[in-house]
């Protein structure tokens, strides 16, 4: 059991292990961003509804704004910083840039988490299945085509892979 | 409305088992919330419209998120367990499709991830999704409480859960720790049915059914419906309309003329009133046929 006091919390950021001092009202979204200085992950509405937030949670898409940071304690996370290995792209997010599905960007690394998601249950998605995975994911931009294009072109990708 | 980003502090509690929880909610009070998936919780918090003190994390909870049982003596669900375990479940998909088709509409991927079918339930929304297929399908839910006057663990059907919007009859030294679902008769169909201007958004109207045939002839109707009354409600007359008549397109839009009979629809920034009241019709007619034809009878 734990209190009100700040919590030593132990999880696994994009692969390395980081052990911080969290006091119990702090989301994921505030410790990732403010703590760590991951501030790709962005903060949209913080009430769940656009996904602006999104980071993956032991490997399945969750909102870091509604996830209280001590309650990831064990847990394996990846933000979108995670995703390029050094320089190398990951093939989503060479598919963004090359389908034009990116704008001002601030949907972007919800966006390419959700897909990311979607794509290690389901290699080979049909654009209604990409369209329902990201439909917790608003972008008041680029609207949406590019972006199922640009998911459908990365599935193909990492089948090839 | 009020809304803030930062949450005011609390204490957190993590309890291991559930009578640790339950001693933690005894010794709280109504000053302690329990958190499962935060989706509903943590949003309300930041609104200010909860502000407790402290908050009991039941993530740490082992078999708390677990599908066990089996479908032809008992299935049970852990309260914990996400929306998209029970997505994913064979068993559920299989066997309580009006379960899965309802949980596979609730809101988004993200969503679906956290939020847990104890906390829809608890939470208490008329138009809680997970409600309408519980009801018709005849669930139970089991309930364990503090050691004191009432029994520990009491199990009751899920229909009497709800006492109002927002409001269950859970005391606050109680926890709700699965559902259980008994076996689906021979020639039985569900299904169920939603309208939301989106999929992902608030149902405006939603209706469940599981109707058992044979030879033609309805044996038994459970009809429930959601977010158009102060609590998901059985649409008793509805029921009563179909069960020992002979399936035909008539006394199916009978069925839906009494089950909109039946409903207390307020008018809200989703809809009006009157809106509900026809709609409903509708959709208890549609489940119906849906249903039926689940249970091979087309009407």
């Amino acid at each position: 059991m734990q209190t009100h006091m700040k919590s030593p919390t132990t999880f696994t950021v994009n692969g390395r292990t980081i052990r911080v001092e969290i006091e119990p009202h702090k989301t994921l979204l505030d410790v990732l961003r403010d703590d760590l200085d991951l501030t790709g992950t962005k903060c949209g509405c913080e009430t769940g509804e656009c996904g602006a937030c999104t980071v993956l949670l032991d490997g399945k898409a969750v909102l870091s704004c509604l996830t209280l940071a001590v309650t990831a304690d064990g847990k394996n996370i990846v933000t979108i910083e995670g995703l390029s290995e050094g320089e190398a792209l990951h093939p989503l997010q060479s598919a963004f840039i090359e389908h034009g599905a990116i704008q001002c960007g601030y949907c972007t690394p919800g966006m390419i988490l959700s897909a990311n998601s979607l794509l290690n249950d389901n290699p080979n998605p049909t654009p209604e299945e990409i369209k329902k995975a990201l439909s917790g994911n608003l972008c008041r931009c680029t609207g949406y085509q590019k972006v199922i294009e640009a998911v459908e072109d990365a599935a193909k990708r990492i089948r090839r892979m | 409305m009020y809304y803030t980003r930062i949450l005011k502090p609390f204490n957190l509690l993590m309890p291991q088992t559930i009578d640790e929880a339950i001693s933690i909610l005894a010794k709280y009070g109504n000053k302690a919330k329990i958190l499962a998936g935060g989706t509903d919780l943590l949003v309300k918090m930041r609104q200010r419209v909860l502000t407790p003190g402290c908050v009991v994390s039941v993530n740490k909870i082992k078999g708390l998120n677990a599908i066990d049982g089996d479908p032809k003596g008992e299935l049970r669900i852990g309260a914990a367990t996400t929306m998209r375990s029970i997505e994913s479940s064979r068993v559920v998909q299989d066997y309580y499709t009006v379960l899965h088709e309802a949980v596979c509409q609730i809101g988004t991927a993200q969503v679906r991830n956290m939020a847990t079918i104890g906390g829809n339930l608890c939470n208490a929304s008329p138009a809680a999704d997970t409600a309408p297929p519980l009801i018709s399908l005849g669930a139970e839910i089991k309930i364990v409480s503090a050691p004191g006057n009432r029994e520990t663990t009491r199990l009751i059907p899920i229909e009497g859960f709800f006492a109002g919007p927002g409001k269950t009859i859970l005391q606050s030294d109680e926890m709700l720790t699965e559902i259980r679902l008994k076996p689906i008769a021979k020639g039985t169909g569900c299904a169920f049915l939603k309208i939301g201007r989106l999929g992902v958004d608030i149902s405006k109207v939603s209706a469940a059914a599981c109707i058992r045939i044979v030879d033609g002839v309805c044996k038994v109707a459970r009809i429930s419906l959601g977010a158009v009354a102060p609590t998901p409600i059985r649409a008793k007359k509805a029921e009563i309309t179909l069960e020992g008549k002979k399936i035909c397109e008539d006394i199916v839009a009978e069925a839906g003329d009494a089950g909109a009979e039946e409903i207390r629809p307020v008018k809200d920034m989703r809809s009006t009133a009157d809106y509900r009241r026809e709609v409903s019709k509708v959709i208890v007619r549609r489940v119906i046929i849906r249903a039926c034809q689940r249970a091979g009878v087309d009407v």
